[in-house]
């Protein structure tokens, strides 16, 4: 199953928990079921139906391109990272 | 070193296919371009870093002869505290319009208050001072630290300091907070034979490009809006231009001019929705045109920051711990690079136990912007400064300290995520090996230091098309805007597809109503992106054109192969036709070929740099001169090698300025009292010699030629670098940057 790195400042919702194993075929399914876990994580990690602005998520050390839908295999490492575009822009 | 590969183009040094229209004086820029009935714009700026704004008059301004038009805040559509999508990221859409036109408080000196259409140039001058402005002064914050304080003077009474989503109740110039944990840190520390907590201070620092922004707009009768502009990203302008006048994105065409210099500062909008308002107002065609002060104070420089480094390593050298605190200034607006920073401080080296916080700061001082590899060069003067200082104490060589701790495929970023094929190790071992670093260097006060750095590097979206000319040439569209050579760098990547040399591709940066979305020329991403877009609308030209090949020999397409710039026959009948032959039978075979892809690549790679310095330090006057600097980077591979030395060496000699020289000087008032060229001392060739370059290419796996962008992490390790070059020479540890020679006669003891 895929293993959800635990951003610092959540850590507080997990337990102390730094990595998480959880089920799930993409990062929709991972957050879900994290959510059902350790609730109050989906909110911190999605706005609505999209991953949190200047939120990035990297599977397996690669950044996911679109966003909720990507696909996550069995064994991937999952981290929620500040993200960088182009540009560093407006707002927090 | 690169897997080797007989290319025919990539690798090469073909002249740029801009490169007549640039040094003639062809080229269009933004100041040159010129439509029929242009009217000219001129904005009034705050002549306060802090201030109310109680009252604004224009009356006086309107009746100015040759005036056409004035606007405030007030014309742009009324922005909600809401979070805006701009495609590449989300922004806030009232600190977004509020950096156009202050609203209700005016944040740094230069924070544009109002513009005037006129006649003339000189016109529009004199009507801003007629513009009536009535002022409350608050008292600014102009640093971190203060602006952390208790008693601080908030800048916005609704900024709570936002954490993952949790936000403080109380109002605070902290906009927001994140951190990286890894591993144990009490441990790391207490496993360690020696600690060394250091703080460090860098100043507020400007791109620095030639050209300023400049923008040209008018309104059709139809409604449709085009602005014609400096940008390194027509599409972000775009989007950028439809959130600030709510206007539809449909009707905004952005056209790239030509650009005089960017480095992330020109992706940002500032005079462009100005001109776009007062053309709305004039009914005529507007350009505005910022002067140099204008551009130091009205655009985003890169951040002034506070970071405290700690660092604990065993008596063989193994790193054990590494902790930071970076406090990055916003600038008027929350949205500082620490976030990037955070995650570059440590990047290079594979440590156990890292605890990194990060703090985004308001002050009053412009919006900051992106500034090559944003917030890694502040990063890694403070970590690899205590590496250094760490090799020192232990007496082991710095270069092998940093081999003995570097990164390698399969270790962990300190932020987290797994390194893929990285070549940072063989950064190090091509400046281990070049003679550089063999050679003496014991003269009285001179010295030499290294630094490394790390930058990401980014994929994002672009787009390509090709059509074939009859004679065998193509025409390559994109959109991206040209910097550093970006139109060559591309072509090169058809022009190998194809078979056919890199001039006979002729590559066109079009407007946003010609291409598909493409995202900006920044984050390193052209070469790589646009490039990986123009491979494979190549790939997709062979596919079409083995099938006019099938049609002409009456054979299946699957018998026809492609190599070297021949179709042939692999089944049956002999049957060969060269690339540009075939191009010349496209009517007969079924009509016009045009490749097209788009692209959002995942895999650009992280980029690595090692860097060798030698100074003199002038004890007299506090002077430091630059003897000798060589750069080792890893490419990935360099498609065009000239224009990966020319970043290399650009990226370098920004840094030098950077280490040495170049920061914004503030009265108490909040007030840049060096915004002028004279004033703000960027280097020239006269100050540095010549910058010798190593590129070493470990192919990125994500790339069909192995590319790996390579136009910033150049600027991250040189104020480091020089650092331990001065204690080397001076035995000082210089912990503020610029390292200017006030600071170090102050730090010699001379003053």
């Amino acid at each position: 199953m895929p293993i959800v790195a635990i951003p610092a400042l959540m850590r507080n919702l997990t337990d102390g928990e730094e990595r998480i194993t959880i089920q799930g075929d993409t990062i929709r399914e991972v957050i879900d079921n994290l959510e059902k876990r350790y609730p109050g994580t989906k909110e911190k990690l999605i706005d609505g139906d999209r991953i949190r602005p200047g939120i990035g998520v990297y599977i397996d050390g690669v950044i996911a391109r679109v966003g909720m839908h990507e696909r996550v295999d069995s064994d991937a490492e999952l981290y929620f990272l500040p993200a960088i575009s182009g540009g560093q822009k407006y707002g927090t | 070193m690169s897997e080797k590969k007989d290319y025919k183009v990539i690798g090469t040094r073909p002249i740029r296919h801009d490169g007549v229209d640039k040094v003639t004086g062809r080229a269009i820029y933004g100041a040159d371009f010129q439509i029929t009935g242009l009217l000219h714009g001129r904005v009034l700026r705050s002549p306060h870093a802090h201030a109310n704004i109680v009252s604004i008059d224009t009356t006086r301004a309107e009746a100015l002869p040759g005036v056409k038009g004035v606007v405030t805040a007030q014309d742009l559509p009324t922005a909600e505290d809401k979070m805006a999508d701009l495609g590449e990221g989300a922004v806030n859409l009232k600190y977004l319009c509020d950096n156009i036109f202050a609203s209700d408080k005016a944040l740094y000196k230069g924070h544009a208050i109002a513009a005037v259409a006129a006649t003339n140039p000189h016109i529009a001058e004199e009507a801003c001072t007629l513009i009536d402005v009535e002022y409350e002064v608050l008292p600014p914050v102009l640093e971190v630290r203060e602006a952390m304080e208790q008693d601080a003077p908030i800048l916005h009474e609704n900024l709570r300091t936002s954490s993952l989503g949790e936000t403080s109740d109380e109002p605070s110039n902290v906009a927001s907070h994140i951190q990286f944990k890894k591993g144990d840190i009490d441990k790391g520390f207490a496993d360690a034979d020696v600690v060394i907590d250091r703080e460090f201070v860098t100043g507020t620092v400007h791109q620095g490009y030639i050209e300023p922004h400049n923008a040209t707009a008018h309104y059709n009768q139809d409604g449709h809006l085009t602005v014609w502009c400096s940008t390194q990203g027509a599409f972000t302008v775009r989007e950028q231009l439809a959130e600030i006048l709510q206007y539809p994105i449909s009707k905004i065409k952005v056209v790239p001019l030509e650009i005089g210099g960017g480095f992330g500062g020109k992706i940002n909008v500032y005079i462009k929705p100005v001109a776009a308002l007062l053309a709305k107002k004039t009914g005529k065609p507007v350009k505005v045109l910022m002067n140099r002060a204008d551009v130091f104070e009205g655009t985003g420089p890169t951040p002034a920051s506070y970071i405290t480094v700690k660092m604990g390593v065993k008596n063989d050298g193994k790193i054990t711990a590494a902790q930071t605190g970076m406090y990055f200034e916003a600038g008027a607006y929350p949205g500082s690079p620490v976030g990037a920073g955070a995650m570059c401080i440590f990047a290079p080296y594979n440590i156990e136990n890292v605890l990194i916080d990060g703090y985004d700061i308001v002050v009053n001082k412009p919006k900051t912007a992106p500034y090559r590899a944003p917030g890694a060069t502040n990063a890694a003067f403070g970590s690899e400064t205590v590496i250094d200082e760490l090799a020192e104490t232990l007496d082991i060589d710095p270069l092998e300290m940093r081999l003995m701790n570097g990164a390698k495929e399969g270790d962990h970023r300190s932020d987290g995520p797994v390194y893929p094929r990285i070549g940072f190790i063989e950064t190090l071992e091509a400046a281990k090996e070049h003679p550089h670093y063999g050679s003496e260097n014991g003269k009285k006060h001179h010295g030499r230091g290294i630094a490394s750095g790390f930058w990401f590097n980014i994929g994002l979206e672009s787009s390509v098309t090709i059509s074939v000319n009859p004679d065998g040439t193509v025409n390559l569209v994109e959109g991206s805007t040209d910097i550093g050579g970006t139109r060559a760098s591309i072509a090169m990547q058809a022009a190998e597809v194809l078979g056919i040399p890199a001039e006979s591709v002729n590559p066109t940066v079009v407007d946003t109503n010609s291409i598909g979305y493409t995202a900006v020329t920044g984050g390193s991403r052209t070469t790589y992106a646009t490039g990986y877009a123009a491979y494979e609308a190549a790939q997709d030209v062979v596919k079409q054109m083995i099938g006019r090949a099938a049609k002409l020999w009456d054979a299946d397409e699957s018998n026809v192969q492609f190599a070297d710039g021949e179709f042939s026959s692999i089944n049956g009948k002999e049957e060969q036709i060269s690339f540009r032959d075939l191009s010349s039978r496209l009517g007969e075979t079924g009509g016009p070929v045009v490749g097209r892809a788009t692209m959002n690549p995942a895999g650009a790679g992280g980029a690595f740099a090692t860097h060798v310095v030698d100074v003199t330090v002038d004890e007299d006057t506090g002077k430091v001169e630059i003897l000798r600097y060589t750069a080792t980077q890893d490419a990935g591979k360099a498609i065009h090698p000239s224009y990966v030395e020319g970043q290399i060496q650009g990226g370098v000699v920004q840094g030098i300025g950077w280490a040495l020289n170049e920061e914004y000087i503030y009265n108490d008032e909040g007030t840049m009292t060096n915004a002028s060229f004279l004033d703000y001392r960027m280097p020239t060739c006269l100050d540095l010699p010549m910058i010798d370059t190593i590129i070493v290419e470990v192919p990125n796996p994500g790339h069909p030629y192995g590319v790996r962008g390579v136009g910033e992490v150049p600027i991250v390790p040189p104020p480091a670098a020089i650092a331990n070059a001065i204690y080397d020479a001076i035995g000082i540890r210089m912990t503020e940057l610029p390292m200017s020679p006030d600071r170090l006669l102050k730090a010699m003891g001379k003053i």
